[in-house]
């Protein structure tokens, strides 16, 4: 059975803070008493470690980077939202509150949203304090730009480098506490279990990537903020690490994990080049404020942009959506351009990109103004693709992203398991079937810096006297033994295919069958290839070197192994999610004009997916979705 | 498609930290044009996997020049030729067909080989620990509009704040100093109204910490020119100014000893 | 069980170097490296300065003999006495010129010294690349300093026995007579060369310091900072220019022996 999700009752804009009062406390003295385990050190890791430290607890991060810092919260560019309505353009926490339900295409938990609507700005005053360089007018105010799926200007930016600018502030804040002892910090350190004990998480195992070593860590609780699992499509926006390792492991523990269909495949990324690539980069979804999305209207068009007459220009999204263009939210322009694509209407030498382009927005601001707003994204492009985007126009496609399914929690952030909480992208609970641009940043600092310290108090102030389960304790052996055998499972295989040409292949796969668009049939032969993978991947894998020094193949195998598992539960959610929302787009449910047709009467819910071993399939859990405050209607940006 | 070209790689081996390293070479045919570094590094690997032998350890993540986790030294020059550019953005399209390519991780004796080219960094990490921080608890800050920041400040700190943390300063100086790294993080803190309360403290406290591990500064300029986020040297100076005025004036108030 | 037998020892956890407990002002300055190039770079001031004001006092050898105080002599013998009368009868005779060669050794001192302290520190911090380097901005002058710096101390030490104290033998030398020793000296080719030489490698010294300063004293500002190459290089030439002037003019015969005097 699902769980309680532990909604508070009363008015959605009074539920935060009675919740808050209504939870219990641990007074400050005990708090040290406590040891909290974070496995991450992204956006919500860093900064729920570094307010864990401050409020007084024991806390020990894992990361598997060298530094925190590389986490990969640090790609993000475009910026973060926050209600501060400092534009007096009739912003305002509902206003945010309602933009993301309606952009997650109503498949979000409304309270979840409301109180991240309502820290939203605070985030921006507690990252402007930590010294986040936040763009400024001349006046020293704060600078605001606009993202798709908002009709105002609320997002907060730092160049193009917010995600590097924020993580950074919460990564400095963690060290501080490193610097006073409050936080151990242990780097290069991969989990790779989650141990459970009398039905409470009590601590993980990990495995040392420089020396091999298999460790047992205990704590009383454990929070996961392990990042998404777009990876899966192997070329994704994502950094070449990113994984779902952590959360499968503790799904496979007992965590049910919520919409993994839910993916989102971001408009604005450079076009593979050719099959050697290893990953598509990203271009910030702020280029679509200056930047004009078109193709060229004939198939067989032949003259370069510059040489193309407006008549000929077909500006797909200005004109299927005049009061949004260019920035209506990510799904559907995403969708549009594959659209485009896909009659034929590609550009560049595989014609599989649309472009964007600068031409108008240089003409009216001058190129000075635009290389000051966009001046390193526009340079990072011309160095992947060698052209010059201030004379081309850019080429972009829909690439993946983020992906908003994740481990499921209750309002307290906390998963299946008690005692194990995840945040950010690793957790589901915000951002319903579609995120919006610059809300990320917003949900990770979010659950780190103002839920996870309230809620995680809640669940330790009864086990005061819980005592930490000692490493030498059968339930961490046998964790212990059970990685050590798979490390060696891998390497005593010994077969002839490397785990990267298994990650393409099963790539291809996601991507071709669970992508941008999903059907039935392909949905189920999606699943047969995916396991006919895997069989091949236990039986084929080959992986050189040892396991007790630093070995990325190894690391990328187990990794990989829990990618097709992980694939399989996605296709099986697409499939049963017979209805379209947000990122996830079903051929068979769709309107006249192609836009996503939701089915609320019979899907309004969160498909909580529980584990019942390797050898059968997930079962299934309902948590129905209940919206009081916004109306739920088809989605428009027309 | 794109033009290929048939590379030599001179890539240097170690097996563990006390392990003795030695270049080994390796021919690498029809790399494309468009295939960044890593990807060059990624084609290789699979040939070496497909030969049976053990593939090339090397340092990488993001691969979009922010992460900091990339960086070896391309033909004596960290980060490659490519100037401003992050070994993962630069893209084998610099190189001429033939090309022999040396490869060898950064050196500096904090940085030591954990394997084949990837070497271990924290150093850079206890610097900020020292104090590369504002004390700014959680839930403290006033609003953010409450202190204005005049725009050039802010766009001086965001120049400085840049910094990916990747050691390619380190690795390109001749006496292997960390000034820059440490000197972007003061800049970022000390220039912005909010970093003032801590400025000598952290300009002190930082600079000593670096000390413990690096070499110092004798002003060649070699870290700006590798850096991939050009990183002026100019905020070593300032560094050395906050740090100076620190001594000088003590930062003692009265009674305080 | 595989309880963690041994921690990772990371690279932060093994200093090169203990941290010292803190002196008190202002050897806590010089305690740090950064301090130390404070101090490198106030003594090249100090030390510059005596250069250049080494470099014009020589130049009175192009004056040959002139009259003072009734008396004809070579203006740079005249030169020299004045040295030593300088802040007389305020100071007794000399005094003064000992107080500024104090200061001048003590600041050599202190230059020696911070080089040393540096230069070990940095070779111990550094590993050297098997593969070659490739060069961006470090200039030959700026990766020479330390080789330089001893040359123009070796320089520096034949100098003075050569002409301050005429331990070097070769011609008459005679206290007193500047004048006369230089010519005498410099008469000398493979002296003369030495000498050029020397002060060639002594202007590319002083060319990274000059550059180098700013910075280590952290007063560059990006207003000026096209200015700090040209001052250095003017700074450099002109010292280049006067003191290789005089071996070559010694030697064409345009700073000679004058008849008017004795």
């Amino acid at each position: 059975m699902l769980p309680d999700a532990r909604i508070p009752a009363g008015p959605m804009a009074e539920k935060w803070d009675n919740h808050k009062f209504d939870m219990k406390l641990v007074n400050p003295a005990n708090k040290r008493r406590f040891k909290i385990i974070v496995v991450g050190s992204g956006l919500a890791g860093s900064s729920a470690a570094a307010t864990f430290g401050e409020l007084g607890y024991q806390v020990e991060v894992f990361t598997f980077h060298d530094s925190p810092r590389r986490a990969h919260s640090i790609a993000a560019q475009g910026g973060i939202n926050a209600a501060k309505n400092y534009r007096n353009d009739g912003d305002s926490v509902h206003r945010l509150f309602y933009d993301t339900v309606k952009g997650g295409d109503y498949r979000a938990r409304e309270a979840n949203v409301h109180r991240l609507a309502q820290v939203s700005v605070n985030i921006i005053d507690q990252m402007a304090a930590q010294g986040v360089p936040f763009a400024r007018e001349y006046g020293g105010l704060l600078d605001n730009r606009s993202f798709g799926g908002a009709q105002v200007s609320r997002t907060f930016y730092a160049r193009g480098q917010t995600g590097q600018q924020l993580l950074l502030g919460a990564y400095q804040q963690m060290m501080r506490q490193v610097h006073l002892g409050k936080v151990k910090l242990h780097t290069k350190k991969e989990m790779l279990d989650v141990v459970v004990k009398d039905g409470e998480a009590c601590g993980i195992v990990t495995r040392d990537l420089v020396s091999g070593q298999v460790e047992a860590h205990s704590g009383h609780a454990v929070v996961l903020a392990t990042g998404g699992y777009g990876n899966v499509f192997y070329l994704s926006t994502n950094a070449m690490a990113c994984n779902v390792t952590a959360a499968w492991r503790a799904h496979r523990k007992g965590a049910y994990f919520a919409n993994p269909c839910y993916t989102q495949i971001h408009p604005t990324c450079i076009p593979a080049s050719d099959e050697f690539q290893s990953k598509l980069t990203l271009m910030s979804e702020s280029l679509r404020n200056d930047g004009r999305i078109w193709v060229p209207r004939n198939p067989d068009e032949t003259r370069s942009a510059d040489q193309i007459p407006e008549a000929d220009r077909y500006y797909f999204l200005e004109e299927k959506y005049p009061a949004f263009g260019n920035l209506v939210p990510r799904d559907v322009a995403s969708r549009n351009a594959k659209t485009v694509v896909d009659q034929g209407l590609g550009v560049g030498p595989l014609k599989n990109g649309v472009y964007l382009d600068f031409v108008d927005a240089i003409n009216r601001d001058s190129a000075e103004v635009i290389e000051e707003k966009y001046g390193n994204l526009l340079q990072m492009y011309e160095r992947i693709t060698g052209e010059d985007p201030y004379k081309t126009p850019m080429r972009i496609y829909p690439a993946t992203h983020y992906t908003m399914g994740g481990l499921w929690v209750d309002y307290n952030l906390m998963t299946t398991i008690p005692g194990l909480y995840a945040a950010g992208e690793a957790n589901f609970s915000d951002h319903g079937a579609n995120r919006l641009g610059a809300s990320a940043l917003m949900q990770g600092l979010a659950d780190g810096y103002f839920v996870l310290p309230y809620t995680i108090g809640d669940y330790l102030a009864p086990r005061l006297q819980k005592k930490l389960v000692d490493p030498s304790d059968e339930v961490f052996t046998q964790a212990v033994a059970g990685v050590q055998d798979q490390t060696a499972r891998f390497i005593g295989i010994g077969g002839t295919r490397s785990p990267d040409h298994f990650h393409r292949e099963l790539g291809k796969l996601v991507w071709d069958y669970i992508g941008m668009a999903r059907n039935a049939t392909g949905l189920e032969k999606a699943i047969s290839e995916i396991k006919a993978l895997k069989d091949e991947f236990w039986a084929d894998l080959r992986v050189l070197g040892t396991a007790d020094s630093l070995n990325s193949s190894l690391e990328k195998a187990g990794r990989i192994a829990d990618f097709f598992e992980l694939a399989e539960l996605m296709a099986r959610d697409a499939l049963d999610r017979r209805e379209s929302c947000g990122g996830h787009f079903r051929e068979e449910s769709q309107t006249e004009d192609g836009e996503a047709l939701r089915d609320d009467e019979n899907f309004a819910h969160v498909s909580a997916w529980e584990w019942n071993g390797s050898d059968q399939p997930q079962t299934k859990h309902a948590e129905q979705l209940v919206f009081d405050e916004v109306h739920l209607t088809q989605r428009s940006y027309k | 498609m794109s033009n290929t070209l048939n590379l030599t790689l001179n890539i240097w081996r170690q097996d563990g930290p006390n392990g003795p390293g030695r270049f080994e070479t390796y021919k690498a045919p029809g790399i494309p044009e468009d295939a960044s570094f890593l990807e060059m590094l990624d084609l290789v690997n699979e040939e070496l996997i497909a030969q049976g032998k053990v593939p090339v350890e090397f340092p990488h993540d993001c691969r979009e020049g922010i992460c900091g986790s990339c960086g070896v030294m391309i033909n004596g020059q960290a980060h490659g030729p490519e100037r401003g550019t992050a070994t993962c953005q630069l893209h084998m399209r610099k190189f001429s067909d033939g090309d022999t390519i040396d490869v060898e991780p950064w050196r500096a004796a904090a940085f030591p080989v954990i394997r084949d080219l990837v070497v271990d960094r924290s150093p850079l990490d206890a610097i900020i620990e020292a104090g590369g921080y504002i004390s700014a608890p959680t839930g403290t800050a006033q609003d953010a509009n409450e202190t204005p920041i005049p725009k050039e400040v802010a766009d001086s700190a965001m120049d400085a704040a840049a910094c990916i943390g990747c050691g390619a300063c380190v690795a390109a100086c001749p006496n292997s100093a960390a000034q820059l790294f440490t000197a972007a993080k003061v800049w970022h803190l000390n220039s912005l109204p909010q970093g003032q309360p801590e400025r000598y403290r952290r300009a002190q406290n930082m600079v000593e910490t670096m000390e413990l591990f690096f070499g110092s500064c004798t002003n060649h300029g070699e870290c700006s020119e590798a850096c991939p986020k050009e990183i002026s040297q100019d905020f070593i100076a300032y560094l050395n100014r906050d740090h100076m005025k620190a001594k000088f004036f003590n930062r003692k108030l009265a009674s305080q000893r | 069980m595989a309880a963690p037998t041994k921690a990772r020892v990371d690279s932060a956890d093994r200093p090169l170097r203990p941290k010292g407990k803190e002196l008190p002002f202002p050897l806590s300055l010089y305690q740090t490296a950064v301090g130390k190039k404070w101090v490198m770079a106030v003594t090249g001031i100090m030390l510059l300065g005596f250069v250049v004001f080494h470099m014009l006092g020589n130049l009175k050898l192009y004056l040959g003999v002139v009259e003072h105080n009734g008396v004809l002599d070579y203006d740079a013998n005249i030169y020299g006495e004045w040295l030593r009368d300088l802040l007389v009868p305020f100071l007794p005779r000399t005094v003064t010129l000992w107080i500024l060669r104090i200061g001048l050794i003590g600041a050599f001192g202190l230059h020696i010294h911070a080089m040393y302290a540096l230069t070990m520190m940095n070779q111990q911090a550094n590993v050297t690349y098997s593969s070659k380097r490739d060069w961006k901005a470090a200039t030959f002058a700026s990766r020479s300093m330390r080789y330089t710096g001893v040359i123009v101390l070796a320089y520096l030490i034949f100098h003075l026995a050569d002409l301050t104290w005429g331990f070097i033998p070769g011609y008459d030398y005679e206290r007193g007579h500047p004048h006369e020793n230089v010519v005498g000296s410099l008469s000398n080719p493979v002296v003369a060369a030495f000498y050029i030489i020397a002060n060639a490698l002594l202007a590319m010294h002083i060319f990274h310091g000059a550059y180098s300063m700013f910075q280590s004293l952290g007063i560059n500002n990006p207003a000026y900072n096209k200015l700090r190459r040209g001052f250095a290089a003017g700074v450099a030439g002109i010292i280049l220019i006067g003191n290789v002037s005089f071996p070559i003019a010694v030697l064409a015969g345009i700073i000679d022996l004058s008849d008017k005097v004795k």
